[in-house]
């Protein structure tokens, strides 16, 4: 396993989210074993690793929904349970009904529920944070479509915009660019990248290997287990990637994706 | 006229209308999570429940009925998890045996018991009572305003009253975290939100309004309840919150007219006997879904992807 630190721009020394033998197992399955991993603030991570690697997994036992069997979760410090305020989570797209009788805008102030609470009143001030996150994913004018009608990039936006009202510090996202289309792909990744210059940290699974160099700064490779872990430049290599992904990776494909490219990356 | 209506088809029909709205208010949650059947499996698993509370207390009455029913719904689970574990079947099948052996059960143990001075039996239990919870002191309106008449009027009105009034108030207090729960679950326990406890009220409150329901429209029946008022609204807009007051519109309509054509229909047609007043809200309850499946504004959102 490859922890690299010390770099100028990211600061692991205190890391958004620190996870420690984290095993997680369906039945007699297991899905994680024994993952540790520590994903820098203020940094777009990536989780990659083959289908059943245990990726959406790692990212539900860390917000609770999956129960975990060992391990622990901190968030700058300090234990998950009581900061999970801190944690914006993206659904993978395909989890929800969009069949659901409801409206762009209401799927948003969703995102603002904890903030009002059982019984306050949505005041004008929410309507305008949710219209306003609908406006930075570019779905401002779809403020009122039913849900049902949107696409699939439009339902990605939507809940994009509803990890976004809830004004967190951490943002975990399950495939967020899983059958997307090019420009709503371009306009997730701004808005992620306009997240790190303030500082969030965003921590994606991520399944299109072409994209990850182009996209992240750190990355965790699991298959079960740990893999590998740090920067991308060290860690995103071809013998880690073979060790992922076993014999399922062409070797060829696999220098071509570690190899560095020369082109800036936007 | 207004007399006889008063005696004898004003209570049954506010009783039906009050469990309708009953049954169709969490139905509306159930559909939506695609549960449908839930509320179908729990009429179905309380059945020996209310029976033997009833054969033990020897009143029908909703507490005892209830806790019978709770227990009924923890043998059926236990039995699932037996049946599951010991004869390796899908869970689907193992439910399936349980449900309908259960109910049999009740069937069988409902027949054993006296009729004979108690007014639960076989065909009430399955088909419901409605017509049978009249008012006979009452002597037109003015009764409405009389205390003394007035407490003549069907235990079971007061009980359904009750029971649609805590449905109506826990639906309206905890709207959000239904709603949230309903669409996204996994998204709503990272905001803070207990899923599995709105999960598991949403059972119990399906429960109790099989129970309650069971008086006035029996076993079998309520399950139209549950479901077509709910999927019949569904229909009619593109907002939960319409959707919820369309299903309780629906509930209401299927009632009186189920009641009235059950009542004086065959009449009309020249036939003595009336029909069985659950029988005939089920049927208009099927019809309103119709009429909305060909007409309804909101059908072709449903069920088809745009893209």
């Amino acid at each position: 396993m490859i922890n690299t630190t010390n770099t100028s721009e990211i600061t692991p020394s205190k890391p958004a989210l620190k996870i420690q033998g984290l095993t997680v197992s369906y039945g007699d399955k297991t899905a994680i074993f024994s993952v540790d991993a520590n994903f820098p603030t203020a940094s777009m991570s990536a989780i990659i690793g083959p289908n059943g690697a245990g990726k959406s997994t790692l990212l539900k036992a860390v917000i609770g929904v999956q129960p975990i069997l060992a391990g622990q979760v901190h968030i700058f410090d300090n234990p998950v349970k009581n900061n999970l305020q801190k944690i914006a989570y993206v659904p993978q797209r395909v989890s929800v009904d969009w069949d659901f009788p409801t409206n762009v805008i209401d799927v948003v102030q969703m995102g603002l529920y904890r903030q009002v609470g059982l019984l306050g009143r949505m005041k004008g001030e929410q309507t305008s944070i949710a219209m306003d996150c609908l406006d930075r994913v570019g779905m401002a004018d779809m403020w009122q479509q039913q849900i049902g009608q949107l696409s699939g990039g439009q339902q990605q936006r939507v809940f994009l915009a509803r990890a976004l009202a809830q004004d967190a510090e951490i943002y975990l996202l399950d495939e967020p660019f899983s059958g997307v289309d090019a420009a709503t792909e371009r306009a997730i990744i701004d808005v992620l990248k306009s997240l790190k210059s303030k500082n969030k940290s965003i921590i994606a699974v991520h399944h299109d290997l072409a994209t990850v160099r182009d996209y992240f700064d750190y990355v965790l490779m699991i298959n079960i287990k740990n893999i590998a872990e740090g920067l991308i430049d060290e860690t995103f290599t071809n013998e880690n990637l073979q060790s992922t992904y076993g014999g399922k990776l062409e070797l060829t494909h696999a220098e071509e994706l570690s190899a560095p490219k020369d082109r800036p990356t936007k | 006229m207004i007399n006889e209506f008063i005696q004898f088809s004003l209570t049954p029909i506010l009783i039906g209308i009050l469990a309708g709205i009953s049954c169709a208010v969490p139905g509306n949650f159930l559909i939506l999570k695609r549960q449908a059947l839930i509320g179908d499996a729990i009429s179905h698993v309380v059945l020996p429940g209310i029976v033997v509370a009833f054969i033990f207390t020897g009143v029908i009455s909703t507490m005892p009925m209830l806790l019978g029913a709770a227990g009924a719904a923890l043998v059926a689970v236990i039995l699932i998890e037996i049946i599951k574990r010991l004869g390796k079947i899908e869970p689907g099948a193992a439910m399936g045996v349980v449900f309908t052996g259960m109910f049999a059960l009740g069937v069988l143990i409902l027949e054993q018991t006296d009729t004979s001075k108690v007014h639960l039996d076989v065909e009430h239990a399955l088909m419901g009572n409605l017509e049978s919870l009249i008012w006979l002191k009452a002597q037109g309106w003015q009764s409405l305003f009389d205390l003394d008449v007035l407490k003549t009027l069907p235990d079971e009105l007061f009980r359904i009253i009750f029971v649609c009034g805590f449905i109506l108030s826990l639906t309206v207090i905890f709207w959000r975290w239904l709603k949230i729960v309903t669409f996204d679950e996994e998204y709503a326990r990272t905001i803070g939100i207990h899923s599995s406890i709105i999960n598991f009220s949403l059972v119990i409150i399906t429960a109790i309004a099989a129970v309650a329901a069971f008086e006035s429209v029996g076993s079998i029946i309520v399950i139209a309840m549950f479901i077509c008022p709910p999927a019949a609204a569904r229909l009619m807009t593109n907002k939960l919150g319409i959707q919820v007051i369309w299903s309780i519109v629906f509930a209401i309509l299927a009632a009186i007219f189920g009641y009235i054509i059950a009542g004086y229909g065959p009449l009309w047609f020249g036939s003595e006997n009336s029909v069985s007043a659950a029988g005939m809200i089920a049927v208009v309850s099927g019809i309103i879904l119709l009429l909305t499946c060909m007409y309804g504004p909101c059908r072709e959102s449903v069920g088809q992807k745009k893209d």
